[in-house]
């Protein structure tokens, strides 16, 4: 490792309206080496990054990428420099073949038929060196997730990438695709590649970077050598204070089934089958943690379960009425039965963006007698409604005429789950609570849920990050690739374990290989890891 | 004032002032193309709109139109469908108005004629919402382009009727025979005669009283009540929509239907009151004009009476400058009403960067706790 | 030669005619659509196109001077288009609307400026328009069974545009299927981030597609003015920029499809016509009314999906903002 600096950033700043992004950003990092960028989410890592690829620019502030000088005004610039980046949602487009996707700016010619051959001559030659097999007549939306990363990956490759940054790339793997990932690292980096990877996760942190930078709200706040600092250490950095990474609770007092759910089948609109045969209980007095990477059907199973996505077969029993495909219960119905839903994505679906807090907080109980005088919605009656959710969870600024979108990520959920919780439902169905919620929001909304459980409610927690559902959840299903791949108690549950869970279907890595190879490969990555 | 205030001031009332100048000042520039003198052209305007008794009356008789296609136009954009079909729904409500009339004994009193027009004025218009309304709502098809294509039958279906079906006996014109007295809506100049004041004589009727009505009820209805309520969140948000219990493909068609119907009530105001029978093509341009001034009013009952009041002049005014002018049409109000679309429609947000900078800038400071912008 | 036979070959020539516009605007709205931004707007840019083709050629004596009129007209509202919808992410179909309410008023004032009637331009005399073209020997080989006729009344004898319009669309299918900037213009319409990230301007593209929808729509225009009729009169497009979008999606967005779902409208509207006056047993005369419905009738009837759903691009509608 030579100490050439691949990129040197001098006091980068942007501001976006009212919002700091960047203050002063400065960061250097060395020729060669895997440089982790860490933060919570709304740290201003992507912006950083996207003003490095071009995407942005930055109000002032220098960039030197491999000792020399630029200005990027678009990301043609920054790729022509050696820079590639591989965005946290892929930069694809699902009906063109992984072919067209790559050649896609750098086509080389007016007319496509030379460039598709010259560059299927190169990522053939890409893949063998690197690793990176795909299909090159595959069109996106028939590949993996993780496949589709090796994609976005290659392009960048194609494009003469001497730096790669990678924004936030393990959030959709599963632990055993992510451990591919890292032997791709590995790779590129024998090749001189330089890595940067932007993430929250620690543990990867601690496991593959030589050096790590910490962003705070807009400002870097710290440099590190990985093998100098600690996950607890950088915890704090990114925080600014002693962080808890556990939470608190009581013994699980578990009492009669709320919920069962039967040999559910949901096939979407293309006859895919997103969830298949699932079936488990929901018990009044616990949590059941739901883990699984992003797309494994746990969006169709919430959304199921609260009645906005019809089932193809299967029953659902809650709360003493049973819903199957022939006889479904809307969401209304449901509600009026004790159910709430908390849903993943509170942006699209959780309130209204344009609404004031107070017409927001009225979602799904804009029916409520107790609100309603006949046909009369009364504003006095609606703000005084949104007055008490905001007080009852500490929503701020406390102000029910603010435009819901003006409110932060935290707050915006305080305020849904207020909504949700404050009716007393028998049964409460959350994903992502505490998805772009800062720290101090997480504790809250943690304890509330513990809260719930021990009063005697039933929850179900859907989530990506396995350390909440470890921590929360009483006991943990995991969904992929829309079955339960496992069942356990959460006392038994550690990283590994879920992980493997995790992967249990198909393997994302390698579509060639049948159902028999899999499981056979599966046991021995299991050999394999406890002879280390 | 708070930055939130002024960006709703800059929102609700500089911007719409602003856009609706920018469309004055580019018809003065095709005023001046055409070699018309765009300050003598506005005072003709102006003159016929308002300087004496009998414009007054028109512009208002015009601007009741606009009241009615414009709250359709609008209460179909709250639930995020733009209905283009208020030519062909005004025109069929006609056809109700005019069936409910014809049907009737002529001996009933006004009481019965009246609410009986309204009423088939209402299902008629609505009824022809409606198919473009579940073509949208269960098979997906644009609704733009099937409400324009049922503007297309409508004058088809409608040019059938009047020839081969209605048609008074004996008359060389495609029109119904009259109305029986008792079904007309009264003259304002008659009812203001009745009560002592002697002002001209006008197409002016009670009808605007319909529409203010209309305005007021539509106004609750969207703001006051929990079917606005599911109808605003389906037009801001389908997915938060689904989530709380609202059932889109309803709302389309329940919208749409009432849009419709709104729409419709142009032939209470045309027919009803002023023509007294069926006529053709008494519809023509106040769909597209009610679309301008939704855009205008930015879709609420205050803004649309406003903006109504406002087309009502230009429609009279222009009347009165193709009367003195001989090489301009009518047809200029047409070009207003593009304009207008453009510029209060399409164009909304084009001052909105500099009004910011300028008006509602940046606070200094570092932080805002709490609140991201 | 059965005067069935010959009947038929006229429908279809008739199609032809008719469908001319339709396939040019058609292709237009292709590449905006593609490209991810919806033209509502060509009817309006049709008309305006009728109209400026119909001035020009009667004040200049010639039908290119009228058709570079109408392409210049046509062009400078996709520019418009292209301000309020690309530029200022307005809602684009509303700036459509805008464009085809503004252009219907337009017209007549310019006419009565200009022309000193309302809704009409002169009519035109031989030298300022198309007319049909004789192809070489379509007389001499008329005699030829079955390919005679097909030769000299269905090929031969249409105007220029009418070829031109038919040959447009293979070229239509090459640029955006085997060229550099088809596949940029169909990223575009899917996925526009996808199109910046990889360092293109996605501004570009779609103005750039506007353009050519601007040309497009600019020769269906001269073509109902200058060819098919001999002037401009008030909203003679009567709604075929409509049918064209509707003939668009039922094409699912695809060159050669679309051409022959304007071929089918064509073709119905023609065999409209000439049921006009026929007399059915059992029900009497057609109206006339029925007739002149008729397309707007299928358009629906189309529309409503009854032969599968379309799906347009993943972008399109859709202004670009990028994400924060």
């Amino acid at each position: 490792m030579t100490d050439t600096l691949a990129i040197e950033l001098k006091d980068i700043d942007k501001r976006f309206g009212a919002v700091h992004a960047n203050n002063k950003v400065c960061l250097q990092v060395k020729q060669g080496n895997i440089h982790g960028i860490v933060g919570e989410n709304g740290a201003g890592k992507s912006t950083l990054m996207s003003i490095l690829y071009g995407f942005y620019q930055a109000d002032a502030g220098q960039i030197d990428v491999l000792e020399k000088t630029y200005t990027f005004t678009d990301s043609h610039q920054a790729i022509a420099a050696g820079i590639g980046m591989v965005h946290q949602h892929f930069m694809l487009v699902e009906n063109f073949t992984v072919l067209e996707n790559v050649i896609l700016g750098s086509e080389g010619g007016a007319l496509l038929a030379d460039g598709l051959e010259a560059a299927r001559k190169e990522l053939t030659r890409l893949g063998d060196e690197y690793g990176l097999k795909v299909k090159l007549d595959a069109t996106i939306d028939t590949l993996s997730v993780g496949l589709q990363q090796r994609v976005e990956i290659l392009k960048a490759l194609y494009k003469g990438a001497k730096i790669l940054i990678l924004d936030e790339p393990t959030g959709v793997l599963t632990p055993q695709e992510t451990e591919e990932l890292f032997r791709i690292f590995g790779a590129l980096k024998k090749q001189g590649v330089t890595i940067v990877l932007i993430t929250h996760k620690l543990r990867e942190i601690m496991a593959i970077t030589d050096q790590v930078s910490v962003m705070r709200a807009g400002k870097m706040v710290a440099h590190r050598d990985t093998k100098e600092t600690s996950r607890e250490e950088l915890a704090e950095l990114m925080v600014g204070r002693k962080v808890l990474l556990q939470v608190h609770k009581n013994p699980a007092n578990v009492r009669a089934p709320l919920m069962k759910v039967k040999h559910l089948t949901i096939a979407d609109k293309q006859g895919v089958e997103r969830l298949k045969d699932v079936s488990f209980e929901l018990r009044a007095g616990e949590v059941l943690g739901v883990a699984g990477v992003s797309g494994n059907g746990q969006t169709e199973l919430l959304e199921a379960l609260s009645g906005i996505l019809p089932m193809t077969s299967g029953t659902i029993e809650v709360l003493g009425c049973e819903m199957d495909a022939k006889h479904p219960l809307a969401p209304d119905r449901l509600r009026q039965l004790g159910l709430a839903h908390v849903p993943e994505d509170r942006q699209r679906m959780g309130l209204i963006s344009d609404f004031s807090a107070s017409e927001s907080a009225l979602l799904g109980y804009h029916t409520d007698p107790k609100i309603n005088s006949g046909i009369w919605l009364s504003d006095r009656k609606v703000e005084a409604n949104c007055q008490d959710l905001m007080q009852a969870f500490d929503v701020r600024p406390a102000d029910p005429q603010l435009k819901s979108a003006n409110f932060s990520g935290g707050n915006q959920q305080k305020l849904i789950l207020a909504r949700e919780m404050e009716r007393n439902p028998d049964v409460l169905l959350i994903g992502q609570p505490t998805r772009g919620v800062d720290i101090g929001a997480i504790e809250f909304i943690h304890q509330r849920i513990i809260d719930m459980r021990d009063a005697g409610k039933a929850v179900l927690l859907v989530s990506v990050e396995l350390d909440e559902i470890m921590s929360v959840s009483d006991r943990i299903i995991v969904l992929c690739d829309g079955e339960i791949s496992g069942r356990l108690d959460a006392c038994d549950a550690d990283e590994r374990t879920l992980g493997m869970m995790m992967a249990n279907a198909l393997d994302p890595l390698d579509p060639l290989k049948t159902m028999d190879d899999l499981q056979a490969s599966v046991k021995q990555n299991a050999h394999q890891e406890t002879q280390v | 004032m708070k930055r939130d205030n002024r960006i709703a001031w800059i929102n609700r009332l500089l911007l719409p002032l602003l856009n609706i100048l920018t469309a004055f000042a580019v018809t003065a520039v095709l005023f001046w193309l055409i070699d018309v003198n765009p300050m003598e052209a506005a005072e003709v305007l102006l003159y016929g709109a308002f300087g004496y008794e009998e414009g007054i009356g028109y512009t208002i008789y015009y601007a009741t139109n606009f009241i009615f296609t414009g709250l359709a136009v609008a209460v179909a954009f709250h639930a995020g469908l733009f209905n283009i079909g208020g030519e062909g729904q005004a025109y069929v409500g006609g056809l109700g108005a005019g069936l409910a009339i014809l049907m009737l004994d002529p001996t009933l009193g006004a009481w019965v004629f009246i609410p009986a027009s309204i009423i088939g004025a209402l299902i008629f218009g609505g009824l022809w919402a409606l198919i473009p309304a579940y073509l949208q709502a269960y098979r997906g098809s644009h609704i733009v382009i099937t409400t324009i294509m049922f503007n297309f039958l409508a004058a088809s279906f409608m040019v059938y009727l009047m020839v081969h079906v209605l048609r008074d006996t004996g008359q060389m014109t495609p029109q119904s025979e009259l109305f029986p007295t008792n079904s007309w809506m009264p003259f304002v100049h008659d009812v203001a005669a009745g009560l002592g004041y002697s002002i001209e004589a006008s197409p002016l009727n009670l009808s605007i009283l319909l529409a203010l009505v209309c305005a007021v009820l539509v106004w609750f209805f969207l703001w006051q009540t929990r079917w606005g309520f599911a109808i605003r969140a389906t037009g801001k948000n389908g997915s938060a929509a689904l989530y709380a219990g609202i059932n889109p493909k309803h709302i389309i068609i329940v919208v749409m239907c009432l849009s419709g119907a709104l729409a419709g009530l142009v032939s209470i105001n045309e027919l009803v009151g002023y023509q007294h029978r069926l006529i053709m093509d008494f519809h023509l341009g106040y769909g597209f004009g009610g679309i301008a001034v939704a855009l205008m009013g930015r879709n609420h009952p205050l803004g649309i009476i406003l903006a109504a009041l406002l087309f009502g002049t230009l429609y009279q005014g222009g009347a009165e400058l193709a009367f003195e002018m001989s090489n301009i049409s009518r047809d200029i109000v047409v070009v207003m009403q593009g304009l207008v679309i453009l510029f209060c429609g399409a164009l909304d947000y084009m001052y909105r960067p500099w009004l910011i900078r300028y008006l509602a800038p940046v606070p200094k400071q570092e932080e805002l706790s709490g609140v991201a912008v | 030669m059965s005067d069935l036979f010959l009947t038929i070959l006229l429908t279809f020539d008739a199609t032809l005619r008719v469908s001319t516009p339709l396939v040019l605007a058609a292709m237009a709205g292709l590449f905006a659509e593609r490209s991810g931004v919806v033209d509502i707007g060509l009817e309006g840019k049709m008309l305006a196109s009728a109209f400026a083709a119909a001035s020009v050629a009667s004040v200049v004596g010639s039908p290119w001077a009228g058709l570079g009129a109408a392409i210049i007209a046509s062009c400078s509202l996709a520019m418009l288009h292209g301000f309020a919808s690309i530029t200022h992410r307005g809602d684009q179909i509303v700036s459509g609307v805008a464009i085809n309410i503004l252009v219907a008023g337009l017209t007549i004032i310019l006419g009565l400026a200009w022309f000193q009637q309302a809704g009409l331009t002169p009519a035109l005399d031989n030298d300022s328009r198309f007319l049909s073209i004789t192809l070489p020997f379509a007389e001499q080989l008329a005699f030829i069974p079955v390919l005679g006729p097909i030769y000299k009344e269905l090929i031969s004898g249409h105007t220029i545009l009418v070829y031109l319009a038919f040959a447009l669309v293979p070229m239509v299918w090459w640029v955006v299927y085997r060229t550099r900037f088809g596949l940029r213009l169909r990223a575009v319409g899917e996925n526009p981030t996808a199109v910046d990230t990889a360092g293109l301007s996605v501004v570009k593209l779609r103005y750039k597609a506007l353009i050519i929808g601007g040309v497009l729509c600019g020769i269906a225009g001269a073509y109902l003015s200058t060819a098919h009729n001999a002037q401009f009169t008030r909203d003679m497009t009567a709604g075929q920029g409509y049918i064209a979008l509707a003939a668009l999606i039922f094409g699912k967005w695809r060159p050669l499809t679309v051409m022959l779902a304007c071929l089918l409208f064509g073709f119905l509207d023609a065999l409209a016509v000439r049921l006009q006056g026929v007399v059915i047993s059992g029900i009497g005369e057609i109206p006339v009314q029925f007739i002149e419905a008729t397309p707007y009738l299928l358009t629906v009837i189309l529309l409503a999906g009854f032969i599968g759903r379309a799906i347009p691009p993943k972008a399109a509608g859709k202004a670009y903002f990028k994400e924060r």
